[in-house]
């Protein structure tokens, strides 16, 4: 049984159709990258994986883990392991990052039939991971994301990501805005979390985050379909002849992003 | 008899069979209940009183209860003087005037004896350690009495003297069960460079009505601070008067929370009288059910008061369609040399905030509750005293959850 499978999947937002029949099919311990100008609705499809409720799944199914992934609520996509990793992670003034994440971490191991944590086995667990991403320790003290800069940021969505331990990351441009180091410690980062349980689906526009997570897929997505599908040398052929190479125009309007 | 007439009689026998009192208060008491029978209590043909009906407590007979019943006085060991009775005299009803206002006006016809009026006098250029807590509580047995066939209708008065460069932190907390109705002034004068931070903690019973109005007259370069958290009452109306002197300070703070059928009217004045005052204002509201609230803050900046610093905020977060929120800010400024901003929002828990925390497995029912709760907290963080902003938080996290429950 596949992890993910995704078939004929369709969705709207407002009156415009996105995403007009993707197929993909992901196996445990894969990674795949989903490649595509502006527009194509790479976004969508992530926001689509985790459940975000503004787009409307109009056909198709989606099976995780042999289960109907598009009759849970979002909570439950998490708990049952997907983890989407934010283009444009949301600042919340008020809630802690410690108490967020604390929470979300206690919810997932009730769910998985573990012991939830105390502040101090919390701490403990979490250190580590966040000496790993560069993060100072202050900022668990701080509201979530706020106040951030963007390389912050998506330092922060992979440190959730390693404490939370998902079996499917959806990793949605988190290569958008990093400079080049910390490219490299988010890749390092993502790379560390691969294994023969956890699949990863990488959205990207650019070549650049794959010669650092190396994908064993790449897709092409272009006007809400996969228009072609190969192994890594895809994203070569793509940085040297770009979309317009594969018949792709580029569009200038982003749809599916805000 | 008109209903109006009526409403009044109702209290002329409260009023009478009070005992006769030293004479100054016995003639503050007459003119005060004379006003009171003048103005009748306000309707929502009232400006003042558009968005708060006040007919429930009009059309009910109460009886009054004496006005040092129920409160206690707690933190201020050391420092704090009583004052005689000439310098309460100089003092009492001075700064709350019940010419414009029932509410006071009623206050006042039933202040009694002297001493029984909590005075708290800090003296020049004392500071105060701990905060000093004014507890204002009605148990169930007072609040319908099995001996009388009326509710209560308790009248909390307040007067708080703080001399020239002293310091105090005051916590005001109004509590309750059953029926009742609370009818408080508080009356606070600082010195000149007089630093005073104020809390008022509202947490009467669902069931009650609580009225209060609270003016503060600042000297030059005194600092004011208050915090209003109103959580309880059925129908609650607080006025905050602040007046501004040179220099002078004040930041207004205010939260509101309202569920069910509950209705909460915060008015407040800001009165810039002399020049280099500055003052900060910020009401935040969380609204649920079918609740209402009201948030008129009005700026006053006279001819005088030039270079006048001043800032509004009212925030408002409305979690079911029902709720009624009506926000007014109301700027008069006569002087030509000032900076005075205002702003006002209302607006539902953000969508995106919500689903980044369900999309890192928290319930939805938990994560409205922390966004909710988080809405708060810029509020209760500002809160100087602990054990105010424990006790505050806890009472909060527990209402936030039941806010996430649906």
């Amino acid at each position: 049984m596949s992890l993910l499978e995704i078939k004929d999947l369709h969705a709207r937002v407002g009156d415009r159709e996105i995403l007009k029949g993707i197929d993909l099919t992901v196996e445990a311990g894969e990674v795949h990258a989903i490649m595509g100008p502006n527009g194509s609705g790479k976004s969508t499809l992530a926001q689509v994986l985790a459940g975000r409720e503004l787009y409307v799944v109009t056909g198709g199914q989606v099976i995780y883990d042999g289960k109907d992934l598009l009759a849970l609520s979002p909570e439950d996509r998490a708990r049952e392991g997907i983890f989407l990793a934010f283009q444009y992670p949301v600042e919340i003034p008020g809630v802690s990052n410690m108490y967020f994440l604390k929470a979300a971490l206690n919810t997932i191991r009730k769910h998985r039939n573990l012991p939830e944590l105390d502040a101090m086995d919390f701490l403990e667990r979490i250190r580590q991971k966040m000496t790993a991403m560069n993060m100072d320790q202050t900022l668990l003290n701080r509201p979530v994301n706020a106040g951030f800069s963007g390389g912050e940021k998506k330092r922060n969505e992979i440190f959730q990501m390693a404490v939370l331990e998902p079996r499917l990351a959806i990793l949605d441009e988190t290569d958008s805005g990093l400079d080049i180091d910390a490219l490299k410690l988010v890749s390092a980062g993502v790379n560390a979390m691969r294994s023969p349980e956890r699949a990863m689906v990488v959205v990207t526009h650019y070549q650049r985050l794959l010669s650092e997570i190396v994908p064993d897929y790449v897709h092409v997505l272009a006007d809400g379909r996969i228009v072609k599908s190969g192994g890594k040398e895809l994203a070569l052929e793509l940085e040297e002849g770009g979309y317009a190479a594969l018949g792709i125009q580029e569009e200038t309007e982003a749809v599916g992003q805000r | 008899m008109t209903a109006a007439a009526e409403q009044i009689g109702n209290w002329v026998s409260e009023f009478t069979k009070w005992e006769p009192q030293r004479p100054w208060i016995q003639r503050l008491r007459e003119a005060a209940f004379q006003r009171f029978s003048e103005l009748g209590f306000p309707t929502t043909h009232d400006e003042e009183w558009r968005f708060t009906n006040v007919a429930p407590i009009a059309r009910a007979t109460f009886r009054v209860g004496y006005a040092d019943e129920g409160v206690t006085i707690g933190g201020n060991d050391r420092g704090v003087e009583n004052p005689n009775a000439a310098e309460v005299a100089d003092h009492l009803g001075h700064y709350a005037s019940f010419q414009q206002n029932a509410f006071v006006a009623l206050n006042t016809a039933f202040l009694d004896a002297v001493l029984t009026v909590p005075v708290i006098r800090v003296p020049a250029g004392m500071i105060v350690e701990r905060p000093i807590e004014i507890d204002w509580e009605v148990p169930e047995e007072r609040a319908c009495d099995p001996d009388y066939s009326s509710p209560l209708a308790a009248q909390p008065r307040t007067l708080i003297i703080v001399g020239a460069n002293a310091q105090c932190t005051i916590v005001e907390t109004y509590k309750g069960a059953g029926r009742y109705f609370t009818n408080a002034v508080t009356e606070i004068v600082a010195g000149d460079g007089a630093v005073i931070d104020h809390y008022k903690v509202q947490r009467e019973s669902v069931d009650a009505f609580h009225v209060a109005t609270m003016q503060v007259v600042l000297g030059r370069s005194a600092s004011f601070t208050t915090h209003s958290i109103s959580l309880g009452g059925a129908l609650v109306r607080n006025d905050i008067g602040v007046t501004l002197s040179e220099g002078s300070d004040a930041t207004v703070n205010g939260l509101y929370l309202v569920n069910g059928t509950q209705h909460v009217d915060n008015h407040t004045v800001i009165d810039h009288a002399k020049p280099h005052g500055t003052s900060h204002e910020l009401y935040k509201g969380i609204l649920d059910g079918r609740a209402s609230a009201v948030f008129n803050g009005r700026i006053l900046v006279r001819k005088d008061a030039q270079k006048t610093d001043s800032k509004q905020t009212n925030k408002n977060l409305v979690l079911s369609d029902d709720a009624v929120i009506d926000t007014k800010p109301e700027l008069q400024i006569f002087a030509d040399d000032v900076r005075c901003t205002h702003g006002a929002t209302i607006g539902q828990l953000d969508a995106e905030s919500l689903f980044y925390l369900q999309s890192r497995g928290i319930g939805k029912a938990q994560a409205r509750s922390l966004l909710t709760q988080a809405f708060a907290q810029d509020i209760v963080d500002r809160i100087k005293v602990p054990e105010l902003r424990n006790q505050l938080e806890k009472v909060l996290s527990e209402k936030f959850h039941e806010y996430g429950n649906y």
